[in-house]
């Protein structure tokens, strides 16, 4: 079955509508909201502090810990609160594709917090996630070597598409998508999973639209951070 | 060539290039990649002929010695206390250091300095390895009781402290409270009474939110009216 044209109206290689705004959680020491379409995305940092139990401490540098969840009021059907197989893997997923970007070498022994909560779901979370966790780690002050974007790729039917959304996930002709996270400065890939089956034509093809979606994400990003602390802020 | 990509003052985003070229030197918060000079925090730039530094807007306190910090006691071993002062490892107070009175041997620390006790202390020492050694011996370092500590972003006490302490000294005198700037952000306020507490408390926190500002000082004098 082909896939001509896209359920809401957009371009094969267009995002959905993205907002992001910085400082949203007053208690955190950064924070971060990223919306892409209908996904919503809260992220908040905390420390650096102190890392208890004690072994899991590195006297080198600082540990950097992500923790994801979604509320259970963020999809259609209510999902079970509290950590899942799922959550607990993109926690995982999340925190190696921010550890790149982070510079915690001068707080040994110290932990990193970050947590972020999705509050709105209609795919592409973990992507969403990221964005919001990297503009709240800037916000909080921790040395960056870049900012992270992140966003989706994927096939629908027989067509290579950016961002797709819980409908297109769902598409009865298959779909597969390809989540991607990105330091644009140097075209570093610190996150790449995907789930479903393309060639490497494909996976060619999808790189290079994720590629230039990250790109105008970062831009976003930048923006919002700005905005933040413009007029001295 | 050295190609500038920034002005002076221009607010910039960990990631952002700020230099293309050999010709100037990274300096505080920036970075080089190969031949290019890169922000890691959110700040202004700030360049000095060859030396490009950036201002952070953000972030925590790093100790530096001979600062005067604010400090809660976390923790009494047998031979010290550690203090929180707002960085990520705690600071330590040596018995040595504490008092010029003479403590026993074996004697109960909390008498001196008990566990929640707020005390302005002296950063004398910091290691690489992120141990910070206090004091308190010297002129104003002292056990603070009553009163209340308000928290700034460090990088604002400047603009709390003002030119020659004018920013401070008019806060103190317009509400008669008592007050402490910690370079570490924490400041302690004691008033007259709990309204002139909160004057203050205001103040401050106008201050943090307006810091990069022009009239700033006619601001703070509109709100203490």
């Amino acid at each position: 079955m082909s896939y001509t044209k896209r359920n809401d109206g957009r371009k094969f290689e267009e995002t959905r509508e993205i907002k992001a705004e910085v400082g949203v959680i007053k208690n955190a020491q950064g924070s971060a909201k990223f919306q892409i379409g209908e996904t919503i995305a809260v992220a908040g940092v905390y420390g650096p502090r102190n890392l208890y139990p004690k072994f899991l401490q590195d006297p080198e540098k600082g540990v950097l810990r992500c923790n994801y969840n979604m509320f259970s009021f963020s999809v259609d059907d209510r999902i079970r609160p509290g950590p899942s197989r799922r959550s607990r893997e993109i926690s995982l997923v999340t925190q190696r594709s921010l550890a790149p970007a982070v510079n915690l070498n001068e707080f040994p022994n110290a932990v990193v917090d970050v947590f972020v909560e999705i509050i709105q779901a209609d795919a592409g979370t973990r992507c969403a996630g990221i964005c919001a966790a990297s503009m709240a780690l800037a916000d909080a002050g921790i040395p960056m070597k870049d900012l992270v974007a992140a966003v989706g790729v994927g096939k629908v039917g027989d067509k290579i598409v950016v961002d797709l959304d819980k409908f297109e996930e769902d598409y009865e002709g298959g779909a597969s998508d390809m989540p991607i996270a990105m330091l644009p400065r140097n075209n570093e890939i610190s996150l790449l999973q995907l789930d479903g089956e393309l060639d490497v034509k494909e996976v060619k093809e999808a790189l290079e639209m994720g590629k230039k979606a990250c790109e105008n994400i970062l831009e976003i990003q930048r923006k919002a951070l700005k905005d933040k602390y413009k007029g001295g802020k | 060539m050295a190609k500038l990509l920034v002005k002076n003052k221009d607010l910039v985003v960990p990631g952002e290039v700020l230099v293309e070229g050999m010709e100037y030197l990274p300096a505080g918060n920036v970075f080089r990649d190969k031949d290019k000079i890169i922000a890691n925090t959110i700040g202004l730039v700030s360049i000095d002929n060859r030396l490009i530094k950036l201002i952070p807007l953000t972030g925590f306190y790093t100790p530096k010695k001979d600062d005067v910090v604010i400090g809660k006691v976390e923790n009494i071993t047998f031979s010290s206390w550690f203090m929180d002062i707002g960085c990520s490892n705690l600071a330590m107070l040596s018995l040595k250091e504490a008092t010029s009175e003479y403590i026993e041997r074996g004697a109960d620390l909390g008498k001196f300095y008990n566990f929640n006790d707020v005390v302005v202390a002296r950063v004398i020492n910091v290691t690489k390895d992120g141990s910070i050694d206090l004091s308190m011996k010297g002129p104003g370092l002292m056990k603070l009781s009553n009163g209340r500590v308000v928290n700034v972003t460090p990088s604002k006490v400047p603009r709390v402290i003002g030119k020659q302490g004018s920013m401070i000294s008019m806060i103190k005198e317009k509400t008669g409270c008592k007050m402490t700037v910690g370079q570490n952000g924490k400041i302690w306020i004691q008033g007259p009474d709990p309204k002139n507490e909160k004057k203050a408390v205001d103040a401050i926190k106008l201050i943090e939110e307006y810091s990069a500002t022009d009239g700033l000082t006619e601001k703070v004098e509109v709100l203490l009216k």
